[in-house]
């Protein structure tokens, strides 16, 4: 089946899909994982161990009150060694749970498969389970799947266009777990009562396609899309007009147009989690970049050091420049290698000298490329200058809160204006109008 | 300790391999043809008033980033682009080679540096600098000759088609014709803006909505309207000049209503006017709306909801 619609804007950037035949590795439990509070869009969990205390694999360490928010496991046996604030590179200051591990991987006797009858007891089991988005945005899955009543959900959207250069993480997934994608796109639909659904793979990953259509074959409900790879093809917004050709207002939900879209290792995962009841504790990560000695997908208990990762990846071959969590074009550049992973990360990208350097921002020459690749038809430029000159109400005029932040524009910029940067510190201005 | 040196900036951490220096490189490359023909016709001369346009073109951008302490621009290769097309804007005679370095202190100083340099001018540079020059030395900027060594005077294809005389189209097309350096040829103009087109670097709206416009326009009046596109300088103004990025909107739509602006007044001075030419004036004039047409055309953002007013 063809897709809908052509996103508009967007960009071509290379794939550099190099992992996309590497098989995922197991990573033997580390020495020591530190899991922070803070995986999710939402409120932090507040940690139920303390130091000293014995911890085993599923044992839950962190939980919180608050709807938006989702349970935190152990993903090592051993004991915890400290409990501690501390500064993510995302801004968040939080408590982290440092946990020393004993390498037994003992199981907690609390993990066993959940029983599931109905609708609640499924968005119940996927709330204990400490899903979320693991597209990289992490917003909790139990909530999605729960959308008021008065939204009447008629598809489900499975994301597996991974747009992002370097990662294949998602798609080792498809090809790795197929039939678990399946049953948790079965389950979702049976409990969610929702009649279609439609898998969006970018055409850059022909055997995914494959195995989707021929399951599609056997299977009437489901259907395979082949996406052109445009990035940012995956962005949700984008994938929903693409596959549905509807379009989800300004600050809106995908649930105001009819939508769930879940990630494709999301939905994979919420099957397993109904066979086996063991929480999020693991995750699967493609470790790439120049510097990296074997590019590897690599699945790691969730705390693992970005250090010991890269070790077990033949550490790095020259010093790196930048280390980046997630992909080239989103992700989050890190201050040190001392990060631990986090559940909805699904890259760690290490560069060189020459790929981190940032070329210098010269004048606008107003050529419309960033006009022309922003997918939410924005005007970056003009955005920049607003944000410059402080201009609160036209940033407010142009639109500056719908930015997706996926940094066509920045990318395509021949000036190498920091478009996205500028536009950030513009959504902030408005932001911080608002609350005077 | 190696992650103290980790570079921590906001993403995208890619950047595509286009720079303003590589755009204006394609320019370069574009006005090529138009350069060699423009030699071929009018010999030597040609050659020294293109030379001399350039060098002056960038020394002033050099010498007015040093004497302002601001940092040096000419490597971005736009003082070459506004030298060759205001070289191309001018009359293959000897007087242009001391105009040439006068116009290109008004493009570059005036127009352009004293705006705040590239990408902040609101007039297009050698525009600017043509119609200055056009006004300052009526004679100088007028004195037509034939293509060939022996510099024959002759009037321009539309000078000519004023008093009834027309010119035949393959001397038209090819540029055996007189007018300035670069007017005189649309085979060199049209294959420098295929390669704009083909590069990405110029979009069809302004070139298309720009002649066609003219074209109509000759139409309904009862004129011949190929003779229009390809005589004076519309072919180089419709590609090179009217398309500069700085002075001209971002938006296809904004595009279009640009070139059709400059059409219309082109074809308006043409038949009704007292010049002959009028593709210089309506580029600068609707330079000068271009922030109007912006304010107007700004896009309907993805999912916008209508705003309470």
């Amino acid at each position: 089946m063809k897709q809908k619609k052509r996103i508009k804007g967007g960009v071509k950037t290379p794939h550099y899909k190099n992992t996309s035949k590497s098989e995922t590795k197991l990573m033997p439990v580390p020495e020591k994982v530190e899991i922070p509070m803070l995986h999710h869009i939402g409120a932090p969990c507040t940690p139920t161990v303390k130091k000293g205390d014995e911890v085993m694999v599923g044992t839950l360490i962190g939980e919180s009150s608050a709807f938006v928010s989702a349970p935190i496991h152990s993903s090592v046996s051993g004991t915890v060694a400290d409990v501690k604030k501390r500064l993510f590179p995302n801004g968040a200051n939080v408590d982290s749970i440092i946990i020393k591990s004993d390498g037994k991987q003992t199981v907690d006797p609390s993990v066993k498969p959940p029983v599931v009858e109905n609708k609640e007891d499924f968005l119940k089991a996927v709330r204990d389970s400490g899903l979320v988005g693991l597209g990289g945005a992490g917003f909790p899955a139990h909530v999605k799947l729960n959308p008021p009543k008065d939204k009447k959900i008629d598809y489900l959207l499975i994301n597996a266009a991974e747009c992002e250069p370097y990662i294949t993480s998602d798609y080792r997934e498809t090809i790795e777990n197929s039939w678990n994608v399946i049953s948790g796109i079965n389950v979702v639909m049976d409990f969610l009562n929702i009649e279609n659904v439609i898998i969006g793979v970018e055409d850059n990953k022909p055997m995914t396609i494959k195995i989707f259509n021929d399951i599609a074959d056997t299977d009437k409900k489901i259907t395979a899309v082949s996406l052109k790879s445009e990035y940012p093809q995956g962005a949700e917004k984008m994938l929903i007009y693409a596959l549905t050709g509807r379009v989800v207002p300004a600050g809106g939900l995908p649930m105001d147009v009819g939508v769930i879209v879940m990630n494709v290792t999301s939905v994979s995962f919420i099957a397993k989690y109904l066979k086996t009841g063991m929480p999020l504790v693991k995750k699967r990560l493609t470790v790439d970049g120049a510097v990296i000695k074997e590019p590897s997908n690599v699945e790691v208990c969730i705390g693992t050091y970005i250090k010991d990762l890269v070790n077990f990846c033949g550490g790095f071959t020259e010093e790196p420049y930048k280390v980046l969590m997630g992909g080239p074009m989103m992700g989050l550049a890190q201050y040190t290698v001392d990060t631990p992973v986090l559940k909805q990360n699904n890259a760690i990208l290490a560069f060189n000298k020459k790929q981190s350097m940032l070329p210098e921002q010269t004048a606008c020459i107003r050529c419309g490329n960033c006009v022309r690749a922003c997918p939410m038809s924005l005007m970056p430029q003009q955005l920049d200058i607003f944000s410059e000159s402080q201009n609160i109400e036209q940033l407010q005029k142009f639109n500056v809160m719908s930015c997706i932040e996926c940094g066509a524009c920045s990318y395509v910029c021949p000036a190498k204006r920091h478009l996205v940067q500028s536009i950030r510190k513009g959504k902030v201005l408005v932001n911080t109008k608002g609350q005077k | 300790m190696a992650e103290n040196r980790l570079i921590v900036n906001s993403s995208p951490h890619m950047k595509c391999v286009k720079s303003t220096s590589g755009i204006m490189l394609d320019v370069i490359i574009a006005l090529i043809p138009a350069v060699i023909l423009s030699v071929y016709f009018f010999s030597y001369i040609a050659a020294i008033i293109i030379a001399v346009s350039v060098v002056t073109s960038v020394t002033f951008e050099y010498l007015y980033n040093l004497l302002a302490k601001k940092r040096q621009t000419i490597s971005n290769l736009s003082a070459v682009v506004t030298g060759v097309i205001l070289a191309l804007n001018l009359p293959p005679v000897k007087s242009s080679i001391w105009i040439a370095a006068v116009g290109s202190l008004i493009a570059i100083i005036i127009v352009k540096m004293l705006f705040g340099g590239i990408g902040k001018n609101i007039f297009n540079p050698a525009i600017a600098a043509r119609v200055f020059l056009t006004v300052s030395f009526a004679s100088q900027m007028t004195s037509w000759v034939a293509p060939g060594v022996d510099s024959v005077s002759a009037a321009t294809p539309l000078a000519l088609a004023k008093v009834g005389e027309m010119t035949g189209y393959m001397d038209l097309f090819l540029g055996n014709i007189g007018g300035s350096l670069g007017e005189t040829s649309a085979l060199a103009l049209l294959i420098g803006g295929i390669w704009l087109l083909l590069r990405k670097v110029i979009t069809w709206h302004i070139p298309v909505a720009f002649i066609g416009t003219v074209a109509l326009g000759a139409f309904i009046f009862g004129q011949e309207p190929l003779f229009h596109v390809l005589a004076g300088g519309l072919l180089l103004g419709a590609i090179f000049m009217a398309t500069d990025y700085v002075t001209s909107p971002t938006t296809w739509i904004g595009k279009l209503i640009f070139g059709f602006g400059c059409g219309i007044i082109t074809i308006g001075i043409r038949l009704f006017g007292n010049l002959p030419e009028g593709v210089s004036f309506s580029i600068l004039f609707m330079n000068a709306l271009v922030p109007l047409i912006d304010r107007y055309t700004v896009p309907k953002s993805f999912g916008e909801v209508k705003k309470n007013a």
